[in-house]
């Protein structure tokens, strides 16, 4: 059987390779992928503890997140195709349009 | 038996993990994590919830990363392929990055709680009819808000993505 460390020391690795790519990219499509790795690996541990505790919530929350990722990527994307429309960069640096 | 599919699950998705994070062409990234979502669905059916690794296959594989692959379609990115990384000035992040994991890293696995092994033998077989029932009658009101909020990123990504009149 396979203790819960493993999958959370892999839900640690996956997310900050994620963290790596949100931070040191530059090009949007790779940010906005990178995110998803991050939200994927809180879903592995929200399932790991979900299964240690057999507490079914673990799943539940991890279906909440899934939906709301498939919003914020079609949202983002959204963002994503109307910002290459006006301005056609795809590099964060780039867009700084509010001066922020 | 069940270490080492985990094992291998594992490694494959580290490895495209990293392939998403540093390949240079924004087209190799969407299908590396592609592969990526595969290997978690696997892990997750190691888990013992089949259900969300149907979704994963579903929601994540087919619609989001058909999403991406479109916009990509869309979107010329040959200018923006020819960076990895920023040239300077990102050695904050990556100390940030290199500090966060080794903390993580240390915090789980110096910690006692984090060893315990699987639970005792699970009994029925009918935990996604369980897990259904749960989230219908304790989660509904989660649930409506979620699709509520599906709703409005669909009219608002429809109403961004599209052209300006005049």
């Amino acid at each position: 059987m396979v203790p819960l460390s493993w999958y959370i020391v892999l839900a640690v690795v996956l997310f900050v390779i994620g963290a790596a790519g949100v931070l040191l990219r530059r090009n949007i499509l790779v940010v906005l992928m990178s995110l998803e790795l991050l939200l994927n690996s809180v879903n592995i541990n929200f399932i790991a503890f979900g299964r240690t505790y057999d507490d079914f919530r673990g799943q539940i929350f991890a279906i909440f997140v899934i939906a709301i990722t498939a919003a914020e990527v079609a949202v983002a994307l959204g963002i994503l195709v109307a910002l290459v429309r006006n301005k056609s960069t795809l590099k964060v640096d780039d867009v700084t349009m509010m001066k922020g | 038996m069940d270490q080492g599919f985990f094992l291998l699950f594992a490694t494959v998705s580290v490895i495209t993990a990293l392939t998403v994070v540093l390949a240079r062409n924004p087209v190799h990234s969407a299908l590396a994590l592609m592969a990526c979502f595969l290997q978690i669905s696997a892990i997750f059916v190691l888990l013992g919830a089949p259900l969300l690794a149907v979704i994963q296959v579903f929601v994540y594989v087919g619609a989001i990363m058909v999403l991406f692959l479109f916009v990509i379609m869309m979107i010329d990115v040959r200018e923006a392929v020819l960076q990895r990384f920023m040239p300077g000035g990102n050695l904050p992040a990556l100390v940030l990055v290199v500090l966060l994991g080794v903390e993580m890293l240390v915090l789980v696995l110096s910690s006692a709680r984090f060893s315990v092994t699987e639970p005792i033998a699970r009994p029925s077989g009918d935990e996604i009819r369980q897990l259904s029932t749960t989230l219908f009658a304790d989660y509904l009101l989660p649930f409506e808000t979620a699709s509520v909020i599906l709703l409005a990123a669909l009219v608002g990504a429809i109403m961004l993505a599209r052209k300006e009149p005049g």
